[in-house]
């Protein structure tokens, strides 16, 4: 890899600029993962609206990484890692943008749960599995920033995990409503809940793709383990 | 998926023109070429790319023995185009030029009329036998060269009171007009500005139709846009040589990503 300088200093900054805005991004959305799950457990309304309004920062950041990257595409005509560097930075702003969402309509979801009788152990589940993709973002953002292509695939086969989590859910969600069906309203939403953050594991999957494709220059194979066929199987069954 | 060619960088075809293999180029005591092997394929257009001294020019110069005018130089290796050695000593380089036309950086046209600058080369090979033919060679040649249009009205004037597009594309015309298999062009636009560039690059397109085209560049984005192979040399080395689309998103070498993304070359 060229890990030199460009002979134009300014070339450099401009592709540094970009990548701090991802990381930056990145931080928001991290936090907005950790305190939306939070909001649901402590059923704390005030956090679920701030979940709700920091959406906004986010997709204005991603709008400005998408602006500087396309001035950096006209003006300096990367090659080679170069445009890979800002085509990576146009994908990974797109998935960032859209766990931000996830992170919002789990926040708006708690505040409509957070009036309900709650259910045993539900919520602090979903914090759990919150706290798994959190933690994969971090380390997809870690790998994005040192170039570490081994890590992203790491985390790449850690939404296996995540996938579990979401059959468990699904399942017991689905005992829950037979059980009573008072429960169906808010099981409906934890379910909804439950979906988001699975879909949220799926971008952080495609986060490490990109970085796979930055440091390799080729995307990776499609032969992840995959284990989100149960719902399907069981829920036509239920 | 690993087919990076879009469809209008199709390379139609696979037959070689030209094959060299381990050619050294020494200028004096100067070792300028280092053990080169290169295949240029038949109607496809191939760019040399690297830092200014870096071999790509006198490497394109030995392809139709442009060296030979220097005293000093010495070719060593195998060039052979359409299997035939080049370097043979039955070859006569007149001939060899003939069809391996050359255009060079800065328009060089003959103080001559538009018309005998054309009718230069194919006089002196006898490619004609009257004067209905030469015009003929003429007109086809300006057409394929795209300067019919706006040279057909005024054949009889000098060449060099053309516009320096113009000028670079009458020379085109005037390599062409030998009817030859192999176009070299060394940086054939670095005199002009980017409508004039433009124009050479989609008549350089055109050309790959019935040449094959060997084009020496600086201007990177130019051999991104105009080729469908590109060659890397450095320090009088070939050290990538590949599909052009490849080349600029993913090289294999480390020195070709560090010269193409503008870090030291």
């Amino acid at each position: 890899m060229a890990n030199q300088e460009h002979i134009v200093a300014s070339f450099d900054r401009d592709l540094e600029g970009i990548q701090a805005m991802i990381m930056k991004m990145g931080g928001l959305v991290e936090d907005s993962i950790v305190k939306s799950a939070e909001a649901l457990e402590t059923r704390d309304e005030d956090l679920a609206l701030t979940v709700k309004n920091g959406d906004k920062a986010i997709d204005a950041l991603e709008e400005r990484v998408n602006e500087e990257a396309a001035r950096i595409l006209a003006l300096r005509q990367p090659t080679a890692s170069d445009l890979r560097t800002v085509l990576s930075v146009f994908r990974v702003s797109a998935n960032l943008e859209r766990i931000g969402d996830y992170s919002k309509n789990i926040a708006k979801r708690s505040s409509v749960v957070i009036q309900m009788q709650p259910i045993n152990g539900t919520a602090a589940a979903l914090k759990r599995m919150a706290r798994v993709v959190e933690l994969m973002l971090k380390d997809a953002l870690d790998a994005y920033i040192q170039r570490d292509a081994d890590l992203a695939a790491d985390v790449r086969e850690r939404d296996l995990e995540v996938d579990q989590m979401y059959s468990a859910l699904f399942r017991e969600y689905l005992t829950f409503m037979m059980e009573d069906p008072r429960n169906i309203t808010a099981c409906m939403h934890l379910h909804f809940m439950a979906k988001n953050i699975e879909r949220m594991g799926d971008h952080v999957t495609s986060i490490c793709e990109q970085v796979i494709y930055l440091v390799t220059g080729e995307m990776p194979d499609e032969d992840r383990p995959k284990q989100d066929r149960t719902p399907y199987e069981e829920g036509a069954g239920g | 998926m690993n087919d990076m060619r879009a469809v209008e960088r199709d390379v139609d075809t696979n037959d070689l023109k030209i094959t060299a293999r381990g050619v050294d180029v020494f200028y004096g005591d100067t070792h300028a070429i280092k053990d080169v092997d290169v295949d240029i394929v038949d109607n496809t257009v191939t760019a040399f790319i690297g830092p200014s001294g870096c071999g790509k020019s006198t490497f394109l110069r030995c392809l139709n023995r442009m060296n030979d005018t220097i005293d000093v130089a010495r070719v060593e290796g195998s060039i052979m185009l359409d299997g035939e050695d080049i370097y043979d000593p039955k070859v006569d380089p007149v001939q060899l030029r003939a069809k391996v036309g050359m255009v060079f950086q800065k328009p060089n046209p003959f103080p001559k009329s538009i018309y005998d600058n054309v009718a230069y080369g194919p006089r002196i090979h006898g490619l004609a036998k009257d004067k209905a033919a030469l015009d003929e060679i003429v007109e086809k040649s300006l057409r394929r060269a795209a300067l019919w249009d706006e040279a057909k009205d005024r054949l009889d004037q000098p060449g060099t009171g053309l516009s320096g597009g113009q000028q670079q594309r009458l020379c085109i015309a005037r390599a062409v007009a030998t009817n030859p298999e192999v176009l070299l062009m060394d940086e054939p636009c670095s005199a002009l500005d980017p409508i004039a560039t433009a124009q050479i690059e989609e008549l350089i397109d055109e050309l790959r139709s019935r040449y094959s085209v060997v084009i020496v560049t600086h201007s990177m984005q130019q051999a991104a846009r105009v080729s469908q192979k590109t060659a890397f040399f450095h320090l009088g080395e070939l050290v990538e040589f590949g599909e052009t689309g490849h080349i600029f998103t993913n090289p294999s070498d480390p020195r070709t990503e560090s010269y193409i993304t503008g870090r030291i070359g």
